[in-house]
């Protein structure tokens, strides 16, 4: 069973939906007991990193999840998930759960294409992603894949080899992150078509082994 | 880098879609979850349901087909129409909706953009815009005015002003829709979108007047419009969203393919 990580971080049964499509069982739940027994976490999430960290520490979900992630059982970050995990946000100053060595950024808002056009923030809608390292997650994943972003903040790992993935938007920015058996992208796999359904299904059958 | 998105629009009615698909072959679809997996599979980038069921007591059964839409398909899709609370927002959006569009309801009472934004987040709040182009005057200094009741009734709102005014209060994207030019496929109206996407900070929606691909190709350059609506010409047959990519990517427009 996939543990949904339910802490009031926007419409996780978007996550669910797409698990059920592809003939996965998940549960969105906050027991701390169910976490700890479910074969695989996921920790999705929109919103503010700030709130969302409140939540989680009201909830005793901040220890929950170190556990999960140091019981080296297979943990995908999506979206907000993929930013809280580093050390701190920018995002309302916040502290977060530190399980990959890094900061959280916010976009300029002076970003520019290359073709000199003014990028407007959030980040939002379609965009590709250049695979920096193999990993088991990512496999089959082609070049020309695109999938769906809505952010205004971006993880920045303080270890290069902790960048799966990045993506340009003015700026290459990590889209995907990674550390153990932790994997985390900032696109939403569960609203990127058929691409980000392949990550998701590779993740649900993953042993949780990466090879840094 | 981020790229231009091709967006079908379909009218639901009572939980049918008013335009179906024809076909080639001539089958006709009008099922609203049908016709909105057939342009996922296409490469649709984002789906815009608009639902003009007359009586409000029968929105639960456009909530069952956001549902099942959401079931089907795995991209952002959007509803619109009859939205006036932040409980018929939440209903859509917990039915599955990645975002709901707010036009009427937000002439009328202000707030409900900001209290949306701030219930549900920015991301999923959509500012539909329907304008009219008229003489510009010291009240309406853009030329271009919002109208509501489907084009019927002016509200001597300037455009320009409450697209900026919305931008503030929370609405995190704008879908433009010009009456002139909606139904005519003559063309998207090219001088007010451009207006409107270099005067906000977000993403704006072309809608209204697309009759081929030059159209699309010029709103998306020219108008600097994020994103193309697309309806008649899709339903008709007349393009595939496939062919319209194509066409746009061998001009050099940043586009996803399938």
């Amino acid at each position: 069973m996939i543990a949904i990580i339910d802490y009031k971080a926007g419409n996780l049964k978007s996550v669910e939906r797409a698990l059920k499509k592809l003939g996965f069982a998940s549960r969105i739940t906050k027991d701390a007991q169910e976490i700890l027994k479910s074969e695989r976490i996921i920790f999705p999430g929109v919103g503010a990193a700030g709130k969302a960290m409140d939540n989680l520490r009201y909830l005793g979900l901040d220890k929950v999840l170190r556990q999960g992630f140091e019981s080296g059982k297979p943990f995908l970050g999506i979206c907000l998930g993929a930013q809280i995990i580093l050390d701190r946000s920018e995002e309302n100053n916040t502290r977060c759960l530190g399980f990959i060595p890094g900061n959280v950024k916010m976009f300029s808002h002076t970003l520019v294409s290359r073709k000199n056009e003014r990028l407007k923030i959030p980040h939002m809608g379609w965009n590709g992603m250049h695979l920096t390292m193999k990993h088991p997650v990512l496999k089959g994943t082609k070049p020309d894949d695109e999938f769906y972003f809505v952010h205004s903040y971006y993880p920045v790992p303080t270890l290069e080899n902790h960048v799966i993935g990045t993506t340009d938007y003015g700026v290459e920015f990590p889209s995907i992150v990674g550390h153990k058996n932790l994997v985390a992208t900032q696109f939403h796999l569960e609203k990127s078509g058929v691409p980000g359904l392949k990550i998701l299904r590779n993740f649900c059958t993953w042993d949780g082994h990466y090879a840094e | 880098m981020l790229s231009k998105r091709i967006i079908p629009c379909l009218d639901v009615r009572d939980g049918k879609t008013t335009k179906g698909i024809k076909f080639k072959e001539n089958v006709d679809i009008g099922d609203p979850v049908e016709m909105a997996r057939f342009y996922y599979e296409e490469g649709a980038d984002e789906i815009v349901f608009y639902d003009i069921t007359a009586s409000s007591d029968r929105r639960d059964i456009m909530i069952d087909v956001v549902r099942r839409v959401a079931e089907e398909i795995f991209i952002p899709f959007s509803v619109g129409g009859g939205i006036r609370t932040i409980e018929d927002m939440r209903s859509v959006l917990l039915a599955g909706a990645e975002k709901v569009s707010i036009n009427t309801a937000a002439i009328k009472n202000h707030g409900i953009i900001s209290d949306g934004a701030r219930a549900f987040g920015s991301q999923c709040i959509v500012l539909g815009m329907d304008v009219k182009k008229v003489d510009a005057s010291s009240k309406i200094p853009s030329g271009y005015e919002m109208v509501i009741h489907g084009g019927r009734t002016d509200t001597g709102i300037d455009a320009l002003a409450w697209a900026k005014k919305a931008e503030n209060l929370g609405a995190g994207e704008i879908c433009l829709n010009s009456i002139d030019a909606d139904g005519t496929q003559q063309g998207y109206e090219m001088a007010l979108t451009s207006m409107i996407s270099e005067n906000v900070n977000i993403p704006v929606i072309a809608s209204g007047g697309a009759g081929n691909i030059e159209h699309i190709f010029e709103i998306l350059t020219m108008g600097k419009a994020d994103a193309a609506l697309v309806a008649s010409i899709v339903h008709y047959g007349t393009y595939t969203i496939k062919e319209i990519k194509e066409e746009l990517h061998g001009r050099g427009v940043k586009v996803r393919r399938m």
